[in-house]
Parts: C-alpha cells; sequence; structure tokens
C-alpha cells in the first residue's frame, strides 16, 4: 500500500456492471515523507468517506478491487483508509 | 518477497473493515546493495518494530492465506524479521 493526497473526484454515469455506486477520486500517489510521487492516478473510494485534501493509503493491482461491494470488477486502484499519522523514526 | 526496514508507522482509524485488527508499517525497501528502493505499507503479522530489518511479502493470495482470508484487499505483510543477511558470502549489516 502507498499514500497518497486526494485531488478531487471523478464522476462518470455510464460504467462497467458492478461499479454502480463506487467513488472514483484523483489521487497524488505520495512518497513516505509526503511529497509527491509520480503521476496522479483514479482510485476507487473504498471506505465511501474520503475526499479532497485528505491523506489516504491505497492497494494497488488485483486486490483492489477485493475492497468493493461486487470483487470482480475492473478496478486497480482502491482507497482502503484515511491516514490520521504517520509516525516516522528520527533520520 | 522483498527485504526492507521498518521507517515507521500509519495510523488509521477510517479504513475498510478488514484492516481493523491490523497495525501498519511504513517500511523502506531496499536493493540488493542495502540502497532504499522505494516503501510500502505492508500490514504486520510478526509485531516487528521501528528500526528492524524485515521480510516483506507483496502478493495478494500469499498475504489472504496468512490472514486466513478467503478474499481481500491486502497485499503487503510483514512476514519475518531478518537476523542475518549474507550476499556473496559477506555478512551485510542490517538497519
Amino acid at each position: 500500500m502507498q499514500l497518497g493526497l486526494v485531488l478531487g473526484s471523478v464522476v462518470a454515469t455510464e460504467k462497467v456492471i458492478g461499479l454502480e455506486g463506487v467513488r472514483f477520486l484523483v489521487v497524488q500517489p505520495l512518497d513516505k515523507t509526503q511529497r509527491p510521487a509520480g503521476d496522479t492516478l483514479v482510485a476507487a473510494d473504498a471506505v465511501s468517506m474520503a475526499g479532497p485534501g485528505e491523506l489516504v493509503y491505497f492497494v494497488a493491482s488485483r486486490e483492489a478491487a477485493e475492497a468493493l461491494p461486487v470483487r470482480f470488477v475492473p478496478v486497480d486502484h482502491a482507497i482502503v483508509g484515511i491516514v490520521d499519522d504517520v509516525h516516522l523514526e528520527e533520520e | 518477497m522483498k527485504v526492507g526496514r521498518v521507517a515507521g508507522t500509519v495510523v488509521s482509524t477510517i479504513n475498510i473493515p478488514l484492516l481493523d485488527d491490523h497495525r501498519l508499517l511504513l517500511c523502506d525497501t531496499q536493493d540488493v546493495n542495502g540502497e532504499a528502493s522505494g516503501y510500502t505499507i505492508a500490514v504486520d503479522v510478526v509485531d516487528a518494530g521501528v528500526g528492524d530489518t524485515v521480510l516483506i511479502l507483496d502478493e495478494g493470495s500469499s498475504a489472504r492465506q496468512i490472514l486466513g482470508l478467503n478474499w481481500g484487499a491486502i497485499r503487503a505483510v510483514v512476514v519475518g524479521i531478518v537476523d542475518e543477511l549474507v550476499i556473496d558470502g559477506e555478512v551485510r549489516p542490517l538497519g
């Protein structure tokens, strides 16, 4: 799982069967010190509560779909938690 | 699997129910020279702590097997604490 910052949302009415009611958010992946790392991506919101400006963590690949109500759907990134705090050791 | 080092912890209250009972460790992954090659947030099943060199599994079906699940959005799991790392006959310092 990786850290990400939610930048915005994606609205799509026509979707593949199984994705009805699933929210999609635009996420900027972050490195461990919460600096942007890599291209933005669209992730399904498996917690249904994440919103713009929030620090989240997301799972990638096939396991992303396992976080959703219908598990066999074409989704490759899913937000699985909202981060309260990241404790890093003193460098 | 990958060798990594626990750099910190991630605390979260709102998450998918599956992650309710699990501690999350932020681990730096290492290449063969011990250099950092990115990081991953992994579920802890061995009570590893910050500073430990660990073995990280990053594959979904094995992760579910360890956690006794038939399905679930978990992929990375800390499955061991490394005592010694030997490369080309040389013992590498840990951490």
